[in-house]
């Protein structure tokens, strides 16, 4: 489609269009580095220098501000999926197939890193590296699913075929997720768990509080720099893709 | 009514012709049970602590170990493009293929559990609830298998990836299996262990139909 003949964008299109979204996201990137880069140097300072030890935990407690923020992360970055895949399917949206694509790995470490840091959490605080607490082996779950998206992704040659594919796998497992955990949680009260996990609650000092939620809006930044920065790489990946293949296929005629 | 007969018993005779891959599966099952008393001891009090779980791992792999066919001859041969333009709807193609493929996978597998359950010196008790368990949860894993095999279908290379994507998916069904031979709640884990099958039933001939319709485009 050339420029002339290509409608007057809306705010669908600009989402919609590969290149436009190359063009409006570009002015974004630096911006919201710094933003990120900002947030993270306000909330760690938080975090390490003014807000309190915990009475039971001492220093222990600080690693709440990375490890809060991942496992938020890794479910909404599973909703972010869902959104991408729901547009896949009913829209044929260009680019939300793209979408989940560049955001299943990130998902991934992002569990990945809350599961890392509640053992390192864990095992001064309840002298395990691991428990299978309901919580915890719910987010294993998730984590074995991003793994299996991701593994999925990589087993396709054609990308558009696989884009539907996978959206289906996605809704799949969103409407499955709620009963994973329901059943793990299930499972654990039948099985009396060995370590006594402390309710914390929401019965926090406002400093670690103002941490918690700067640390949270500073990985929630991260992701968007980098779900944004990795489907503009899909894009030009996919791009330079189709002009090797045309050059190949001039190539071939001359 | 008459096609979707037809459809099964077709899938029905292709299978039990095919040399038997039915019992070479039942034989599967019999060898993981057979093979974990060798990796934990020959203790039977123990192996009849851990003989509902055993079970139910044998029969996890092997209806996994069969999901990679349930599609893939069709696909291969052309039959699934003929069906695409049947009377039928893509998705009753769907179920009909999945009801086949569970008589022929799960209900070998339920009628060779006296034999586990002999050499892993179950209660009767016990085993009576594994097979109640057993029948009520083996859909649900019939089911979310068809998506597994309707979402691969189109891979050349892809033949470890359905059971990787569909294992953390029917974790449900491992565990209200289990669940139900406890003495304590084994009545509410057998009823959620149904319905999360009756659920799984609806929505998978759905997603397969989709999943197929994708990989045909």
């Amino acid at each position: 489609m050339t420029v002339d003949t290509a409608p007057k964008p809306n705010w669908f299109s600009r989402l919609a269009h590969p290149g436009q979204f190359l063009v409006w996201t570009r002015p974004l990137l630096v911006p919201l580095a710094i933003a990120t880069a900002l947030c993270f140097a306000v909330g760690l300072w938080f975090a390490f220098f003014n807000s309190p030890d915990d009475y039971q935990m001492g220093d222990m407690v600080r690693v709440m501000y990375i490890h809060v923020p991942n496992a938020w992360l890794s479910q909404l970055v599973y909703g972010v999926m869902t959104a991408a895949a729901l547009g896949t399917l009913i829209w044929r949206h260009p680019l939300a197939d793209v979408a989940n694509k560049a955001a299943a790995p990130l998902g991934a470490v992002f569990t990945a890193m809350a599961l890392y840091t509640g053992s390192l959490w864990g095992r001064p605080t309840w002298g395990t590296f691991w428990e299978w607490d309901g919580r915890m082996t719910s987010t294993l779950v998730l984590l074995l699913i991003y793994l299996g998206i991701v593994a999925l992704w990589r087993a396709f040659d054609d990308q558009l075929k696989a884009g539907r594919i996978i959206a289906i796998v996605t809704l799949v497992g969103a409407i499955n997720i709620p009963v994973i955990k329901f059943s793990v949680d299930w499972w654990n009260t039948l099985h009396q768990p060995a370590s006594v996990f402390t309710a914390q609650g929401p019965h926090m000092p406002a400093s670690m509080l103002t941490a918690l939620l700067v640390m949270t809006l500073a990985f929630t930044l991260l992701f968007a720099l980098l779900h944004i920065i990795r489907i503009r790489t899909e894009i030009l990946r996919r791009r330079a893709q189709s002009l090797s293949r045309q050059a190949a296929l001039s190539g071939g005629n001359a | 009514m008459s096609a979707f007969r037809a459809l099964i018993l077709r899938d029905l005779r292709l299978s039990f012709r095919a040399g038997g891959e039915a019992l070479t599966l039942v034989l599967f099952f019999v060898m993981v049970g057979v093979i974990v008393p060798f990796a934990i001891g020959p203790d039977r009090p123990q192996l009849m602590r851990l003989a509902p779980g055993i079970v139910w791992i044998a029969a996890f792999l092997s209806m996994l170990l069969g999901l990679d066919r349930l599609f893939r001859t069709d696909d291969d041969d052309g039959s699934l493009t003929l069906m695409r333009h049947s009377v039928l709807s893509l998705e009753a193609v769907v179920a009909a293929k999945l009801i086949a493929h569970w008589l022929v996978t799960a209900i070998p597998l339920i009628i060779a559990t006296p034999i586990l359950a002999l050499l892993l010196s179950m209660r009767a008790d016990q085993w009576g609830l594994t097979v109640l368990a057993l029948a009520c949860g083996t859909p649900a894993l019939t089911a979310f298998g068809g998506i597994g095999a309707a979402v691969t279908v189109g891979l050349r290379r892809g033949g470890l990836i359905a059971p990787v994507l569909i294992l953390p998916l029917v974790i449900p069904v491992m565990i209200f299996g289990v669940g139900s031979t406890d003495s304590l709640v084994g009545g509410s884990a057998v009823l959620l262990l149904f319905a999360f099958s009756l659920v799984a039933c609806v929505v998978a001939p759905f997603a397969a139909a989709l999943a197929l319709r994708a990989a045909g485009e």
